[in-house]
């Protein structure tokens, strides 16, 4: 039976297999070490927020924020309120329209799909600690 | 460019035209990869899973492609090597943002897991203290001195220790060599020239660190834990 199939379908069948292997998009995955925020955002009616790490170690060493300006290393330790980062604490002391553009610009903190758990999340190869 | 290998490799019996069809897929293959060298990439924004497609942001956000394309590649994480790109000056990330942290400088490597069947780990305090401060990791972390923090494979796996930066924001855990990278033999004659040195302080000249090999022992136990 198997042996009879017409020569053209089994190169049609090949074909589309490698173009699937080679023109494959690539999986729809965020960043490594991305954070969502997310402990009070989504319940006060505002999108998630997502804060890229590859974007910020461009322009600040760790230590600016995670012994300078005292956030925690662990997705979802800090409590930070808007209030606070109007008051320029947290976020707020660089997005202060001098460092970096001010908190008018909600949308661009607030991005994130509605529902997502806060954490940190990651692409390439690994899913953050302790997840495989 | 293993794909173009692998596409050669595919066997089709009895089917004729088969080395042409895949001559011509391999040439596609070629023509249509904007440069052989350089096969990373990044998910868009809009993509990304995170971002909400129909929000404003995605059109106004830096593409991670943009951005990381121009730095020292890597294969893991975000596809940067962070210590080339930071050394080559290719980044040059602000290290505070208003006083300065005061804190000593200190460059020492230590050597660990002396006694496992892995290659001994070169922690490099000079790489971390660039982009780290000494309170990122002491004391609540590690202890500062040698051998008084049990460290072991099975935390780190877990987000503990090295693991709290190492497969969030740092380098993921997949590259194993990376840490473990320091044949036992090397690392042995290394720690016994450091005594020596300790023994006569006037005398001894500075001895080079034992070589790193990175690429070498390949890990057999790849995706070890969960
Ligand atoms: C620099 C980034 C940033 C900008 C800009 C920003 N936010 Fe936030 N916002 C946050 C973070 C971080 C949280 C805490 C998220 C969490 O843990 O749920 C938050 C939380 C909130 C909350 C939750 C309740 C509360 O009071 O904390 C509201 C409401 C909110 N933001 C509204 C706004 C509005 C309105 C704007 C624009 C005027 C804005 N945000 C701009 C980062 C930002
Ligand atoms: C611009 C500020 C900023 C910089 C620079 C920064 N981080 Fe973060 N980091 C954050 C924020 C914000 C969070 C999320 C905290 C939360 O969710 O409460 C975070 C979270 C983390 C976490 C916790 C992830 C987890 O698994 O829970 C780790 C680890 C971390 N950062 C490491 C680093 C390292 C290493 C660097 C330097 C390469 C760095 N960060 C640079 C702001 C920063
Ligand atoms: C140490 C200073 C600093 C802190 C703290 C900081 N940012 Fe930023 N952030 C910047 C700078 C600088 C930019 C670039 C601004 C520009 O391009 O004008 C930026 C840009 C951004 C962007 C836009 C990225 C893009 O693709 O254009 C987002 C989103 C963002 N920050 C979110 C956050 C959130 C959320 C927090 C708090 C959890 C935060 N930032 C804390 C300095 C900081
Ligand atoms: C971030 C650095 C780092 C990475 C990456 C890493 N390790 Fe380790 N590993 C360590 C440290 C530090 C110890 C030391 C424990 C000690 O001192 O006893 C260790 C210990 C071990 C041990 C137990 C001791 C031994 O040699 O038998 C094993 C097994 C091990 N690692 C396997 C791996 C494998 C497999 C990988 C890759 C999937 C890996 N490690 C990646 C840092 C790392
Ligand atoms: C990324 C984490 C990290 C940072 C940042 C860091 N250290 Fe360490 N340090 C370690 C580890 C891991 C050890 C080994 C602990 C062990 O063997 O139990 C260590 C050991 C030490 C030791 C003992 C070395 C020996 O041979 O006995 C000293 C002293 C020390 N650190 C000082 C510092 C100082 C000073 C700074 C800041 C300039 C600093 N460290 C920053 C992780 C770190
Ligand atoms: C507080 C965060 C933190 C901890 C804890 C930490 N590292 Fe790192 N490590 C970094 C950062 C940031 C870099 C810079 C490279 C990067 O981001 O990929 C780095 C780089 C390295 C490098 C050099 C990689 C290269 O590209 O050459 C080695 C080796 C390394 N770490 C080993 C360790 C070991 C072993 C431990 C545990 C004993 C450890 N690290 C704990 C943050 C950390």
């Amino acid at each position: 039976m198997t042996r009879q199939r017409h020569p053209l379908v089994l190169v049609m069948a090949a074909i589309l297999l490698e173009m699937f292997v080679i023109f494959a998009a690539p999986p729809a995955l965020a960043e490594y070490a991305d954070v969502v925020l997310n402990r009070v955002a989504e319940a006060a009616g505002m999108r998630p927020v997502i804060f890229p790490h590859w974007f910020h170690r461009i322009r600040f060493r760790c230590k600016v924020c995670h012994a300078e300006l005292g956030f925690k290393m662990r997705a979802g330790a800090n409590q930070i309120k808007m209030t606070d980062i109007i008051d320029g604490r947290f976020c707020g002391a660089c997005h202060d329209g001098e460092t970096a553009w001010s908190v008018e610009n909600c949308d661009l903190c607030h991005s994130g799909k509605a529902g997502l758990p806060p954490g940190i999340f990651g692409g390439h190869e690994t899913l953050g600690p302790g997840r495989w | 460019m293993n794909r173009c290998t692998a596409i050669m490799f595919v066997r089709l019996p009895c089917v004729p035209f088969t080395r042409f069809a895949k001559c011509l897929l391999v040439l596609m293959l070629v023509v249509a990869r904007p440069s052989p060298a350089d096969e990373r990439i990044w998910a868009p924004i809009a993509k990304d899973g995170l971002r909400d497609p129909n929000g404003p942001a995605v059109k106004v956000l830096q593409q991670p492609a943009d951005a990381l394309t121009p730095l020292s590649p890597d294969t893991a994480g975000n596809q940067v090597r962070w210590v080339r790109a930071l050394k080559e000056g290719q980044i040059n990330p602000r290290a505070s943002l208003r006083q300065p942290l005061v804190s000593e400088k200190y460059d020492k490597d230590v050597l660990l897991n002396l006694n496992g069947g892995m290659p001994v780990v070169r922690f490099p305090h000079s790489i971390h203290n660039e982009w780290l401060d000494c309170s990122n990791c002491h004391d609540h972390l590690f202890k500062k001195q040698r051998g008084a923090s049990k460290i072991s494979m099975f935390l780190i796996l877990q987000g503990e220790q090295c693991g709290v930066c190492h497969g969030a924001v740092a380098f993921p855990l997949t590259e194993c060599a990376r840490c473990h990278s320091v044949k036992r033999t090397d690392a042995m004659a290394e720690l016994e020239r450091e005594e020596a040195a300790k023994a006569l302080p006037s005398a001894a000249p500075l001895s080079p660190p034992a070589p790193t090999n990175e690429r070498a022992p390949s890990p057999k136990k790849e995706g070890k834990g969960k």
